[in-house]
């Protein structure tokens, strides 16, 4: 009915200055960009995934200065000043961290989607919690959504991750 | 020796990509493109009156807007009906963009481009629509008394109706020694995978050629449905899927209005576009299922055995019916279950509500038809005293009875004959795995704590792996790389892996050196898609045979380069060899540099194919008259009928005397899907499944209000189970191949949710002491039920008052 040509005013453009995943990334964003937006579409870093765009879900989950946080409910100018931390900054295809090994032996995944916000979450958890029994690590991801697996082999990979990041922990001391 | 990979349960190949972030999920692409947003109906039923879009024109970052007038030609027509039934008598699509008439609330009316998802949101709030509001029908039973129509053209508001009957069910009725009726009913709930919908594409105007991601269970039907409304040759276009983040049975349906206009919108502006669905979208403009109600009566004799089963149910199919009556229709057959009753009739009414249109949810009318059989196979064994699980196995159809013909046509238009099965045997292993003939000294230890505890059971048959076929390619390169392709989608079954599992024991080759592409229309034009539990049925058997298509050739260039008979090789860990004989070998990337005669070296391997090479016998053509050149195979498997799994649970549930909080204390699961290509990937699909039936049995409903508002459009407010609301799930398997197809295989995908409410509802039943007839149900609706239970309104079991009497004399 009617195709206009853009030609309007741009909106009001905030520089971003973050440390992601250890390294500086600076873009000039709008003040309503979405922290996620920022990560996925400003800098590319697509391993953060959006379910629910209201902080339900988990799988936005990111870790801010270590602790999780939801990217949907964060602009990204709120990050500011602060070490940002994605599912791509917990290890590579070469050298996989803990987490992502530990779900890759229990089957801890199927479709993928909400893997990241798992790992993310599960990350931080261990460092608080490096021992947990199965109660507990039932309870470290039930604000995490899965519509895969029935939580049972995430359940199970907290446990072994716990266990290969004591390995690891016992082999560099 | 190669180690054995099918029914190994090796860790998916896919996992460390999708770990490290580097999945690339629909939304994760184009991100040039410009993106779409929707004005969508805000209102359940009304008539368009005015669209104004003067404010939104301003709108920084602004591309376009369109309405139904814009669509030209096909674009602007009615959607397409799927599956046409005669049955389907007054069915009913809707358009890409609304035209004159909303019928549901969530109805995409308007579509905006813009540079990105912000500013089309922003114009999106700037468009103002004018309604004429129509009265508007919400629920089955609003639905029935017809006092107002959602389609002027489907009175009674009846889309369709359908009756079979096999025997006859008046006289078994009329001649059985006991009859019992039972009204069921089951709310709606919806797939919600965790990635929603989605589609980009991409216009290249110089070779006039569309390609198009979406995120959907179907490339092929996406490609062609695309086609034709864009007018286009099939040979321009492709459809790619990406990683998609769950389907559940929604991504099946096709073309999704956005599937036509986001194309159209990028051949149009000349630029990527894309869309991702929020989630506020999916939950009003996707689809939802299992809405029914069910009246069932059942004639049996002294030992419970049913003579007469006769069942009437109405099935809320929304606004809409693109998927034509597949899931009633699965509903009014998969009814059946493991039992065989004497006669059975079944009659069901497909209504249209001013809702979200409902077409296949895991389970897909399953869940439904299990929830009836199994009430009433309680409520037989409650009437008669007798045990509840020697109730079932007295209606099993036996091991020496397969295969089992039911008399009825099944969704795929063909008989419901059931190729396998052990229900004795299965029933068994449940016993034994959950207790049941220990539960009582349970009962009473926990009722002397004041604990109050229930053992409910489900038994089911799933008719997997339906037509009409799908089809695989085997390509193998001169480096030993072996490339397979079939044409159904994956999201998140592991098809990487367990396909490979299968073509590296077929060809003898290492898994590592197997690469599998699923859902990409460039490298398999010819598939159905994923759905009713068919991929490794359907693509497995596929990808098998051309294997052994492409196996038999590269014997067949070994033999001869070896001057050996091809029966005498064999192929292990990528090498042809003579048995015996393991200095006379080749590598099988060798018989690929044989089978494509060359002009040209462009690399060392290739050199042994070129015409001065001395390879090939110079009184042959290079390439004979019956072979093509490249060492490929390419098959197709279509099944003359669907392969029958089956399952079953039981559990244990505790429910709170005071709060009428439900917990499941322990769930338990017998499962049957043949022959398993990786049994860690099966228990996966049936953890999964169960965690879904659970959210339909106690958390998941859609909330609609009068005026057909969904009220709990969110993650928020629709309770989607989480890690804290799903049990451990303990399974076992039995493995009763199936002898329909050449791997023995049946589907598992839906299996784990297809009981769970009738199991549940068992549980809660045995537990409190009176009948629980509807699902899901909260602790406020167990607590009202109770409420009336007190208040006399709500008989009680049989066993409850005959184990009172008991205790009382």
């Amino acid at each position: 009915m009617n195709t206009s040509v853009a030609t309007h005013d741009a909106e009001a453009l905030v520089p971003v200055h973050v440390t992601v995943n250890g390294a500086p990334y600076g873009a000039s964003v709008p003040a309503r960009r979405l922290l996620s937006d920022f990560l996925r579409h400003d800098l590319r870093l697509t391993g953060t995934h959006v379910g629910c765009e209201h902080g339900v879900c988990g799988a936005c989950t990111i870790l801010l200065d270590g602790e999780p946080v939801r990217s949907c409910l964060m602009f990204a100018v709120q990050a500011v000043g602060h070490e940002v931390t994605t599912v791509e900054g917990c290890g590579t295809i070469e050298s996989m961290g803990p987490v992502q090994q530990a779900f890759t032996e229990c089957h801890g995944l199927q479709c993928g989607f909400c893997t990241p916000g798992f790992i993310t979450t599960i990350t931080a958890f261990l460092k608080e919690n490096p021992a947990p029994t199965q109660d507990e690590a039932r309870e470290a991801i039930s604000g995490n959504l899965c519509r895969c697996t029935g939580y049972q082999n995430i359940v199970k990979s907290v446990l072994r991750a716990a266990e290969i990041a004591g390995e690891q922990a016992g082999k560099t001391r | 020796m190669t180690t054995k990979m099918f029914g190994a349960p090796i860790k998916r190949r896919e996992d460390p990509r999708l770990v490290t972030g580097g999945g690339r999920y629909l939304d994760d692409l184009g991100h040039t493109a410009y993106e779409a947003a929707f004005v969508r109906s805000p209102h359940a039923h009304a008539r368009i009156v005015d669209i104004d879009v003067t404010d939104a024109l301003e709108t920084p970052g602004l591309v376009g807007i369109w309405t139904h007038e814009d669509l030209d030609g096909p674009v602007g027509e009615n959607l397409p009906l799927l599956i046409p039934h005669p049955a389907l008598i007054a069915p009913a699509t809707g358009f890409a963009l609304a035209k004159d008439e909303v019928n549901h609330v969530g109805e995409a009316i308007v579509l905006v481009v813009a540079e990105n998802r912000y500013a089309a949101e922003d114009a999106v709030a700037r468009i103002r629509v004018d309604y004429d509001f129509l009265p508007v029908v919400v629920g089955l039973e609003t639905a029935r008394t017809a006092a107002n129509l959602v389609h002027d053209h489907a009175p009674g508001n009846i889309s369709a109706h359908l009756l079979q009957e096999v025997g006859d069910v008046e006289t078994a009725m009329a001649g059985a020694p006991h009859r019992l009726s039972l009204d069921l009913a089951i709310e709606r709930s919806a797939c919600m995978p965790m990635e929603g919908k989605g589609v980009y594409a991409r216009w290249d105007t110089d070779a006039e050629h569309l390609t198009l991601w979406s995120s959907t269970q179907t490339s092929t039907g996406v490609r062609a449905a695309v086609a034709a409304r864009l007018g286009l040759p099939l040979a321009k276009v492709d459809c790619i899927t990406p990683d998609v983040g769950g389907g559940f049975g929604v991504k099946i349906m096709h073309p999704w209005p956005e599937e036509v206009l986001i194309p159209w919108a990028a051949r149009l502006l000349g630029h990527d576009v894309k869309w991702t669905e929020d989630r506020r979208e999916h939950f009003i403009s996707s689809a939802h299922e299992r809405g029914q109600l069910q009246e069932v009566e059942v004639g049996f004799d002294d030992e419970g055995r049913v003579l007469a089963l006769d069942v009437k149910f109405w099935h809320d199919n929304g606004a809409y019916t693109p998927y034509g009556i597949i899931v009633p229709i699965i509903t009014a057959t998969q009814l059946l279950g493991p039992y065989k009753p004497g006669a059975y009739r079944v009659e069901f009414w497909s209504m249209f509500t001013n809702t979200v249109l409902v077409t296949p949810y895991r389970g897909a009318g399953r869940p439904q038809g299990c929830f009836a059989m199994e009430r009433t196979m309680d409520a037989i064994a409650d009437y008669l005293g007798v045990d509840r699980a020697e109730v079932r196995s007295r209606n099993f159809i036996l091991p020496e009875e397969m295969p089992y013909d039911h008399g009825l046509m099944f969704q795929d238009g063909r008989p419901l004959k059931y190729d396998s099965g052990d229900f004795p045997a299965s029933l068994a292993k449940l016993k034994a795995l959950v207790g049941w003939d220990d539960f009582a000294p349970y009962r009473e230890q926990a009722a002397s704590e004041g604990r109050r505890v229930g053992l409910g059971i489900g038994c089911y048959v799933e008719g997997t792996g339906v037509g009409p076929y799908e089809g695989a390619h085997v390509v193998i390169e001169t480096s030993g790389r072996v490339n397979v392709a079939t044409g159904l989608t994956t999201q998140g079954q592991g098809h990487q892996t367990a396909f490979a599992q299968i073509v590296a024991d077929e060809l003898g080759v290492p898994i590592e050196t197997v690469h599998v592409t699923t859902g990409d229309t460039r490298r398999m034009a010819y598939a159905v898609g994923t759905f009713a539990s068919r991929a490794a049925v359907m693509s497995g058997n596929a990808i098998a045979l051309a294997a052994r298509a492409a196996k038999a050739k590269a014997l067949k260039i070994a033999a001869d380069a070896l001057e050996v008979s091809e029966d005498d090789l064999e192929i292990i860990d990528g090498v042809i060899g003579v048995k015996g004989l393991p200095e006379a070998s080749m590598p099988i990337g060798t018989t690929a540099v044989l089978s494509n005669p060359l002009r040209y070296a462009f690399d060392e391997a290739a050199k042994a194919a070129t015409q001065f090479a001395g390879t090939f016998d110079p009184d042959k053509p290079p390439v004979a008259d019956d072979e093509e050149p490249g060492l490929e195979g390419k098959d197709f498997y279509s099944p003359t009928q669907a392969t029958f799994a089956n399952g079953m649970h039981a559990a244990i549930v505790e429910t709170d005397p005071v709060t009428a909080e439900i917990k499941i204390l322990r769930y338990c699961v017998i499962h049957d899907c043949g022959t398993m290509i990786n049994p860690m990937i099966v228990e996966g699909q049936v953890h999964g499944g169960v965690a879904q039936g659970v959210g339909g049995a106690l958390y998941e409903r859609m909330v609609y209000d009068e005026f057909g508002q969904l009220l709990n459009a969110s993650f928020m407010d629709f309770l989607i189970p989480y890690a804290s609301e799903v049990p451990h799930v303990e399974a076992d398997h039995l493995e009763t191949p199936s002898p329909l197809n050449p791997l023995g295989i049946k589907g598992a995908g839906e299996a784990g949710c297809i009981p769970v409410s009738a199991v549940i509802a068992s549980a809660i039943e045995d537990a409190e002491g009176f009948p629980i007839t509807s699902m899901p149900i909260s602790p406020g609706d167990l607590w009202e039920l109770r409420q009336q239970h007190d208040r006399g309104e709500l008989p009680s079991l049989r066993r409850t008052t005959a184990e009172s009497a008991k205790e009382k004399s």
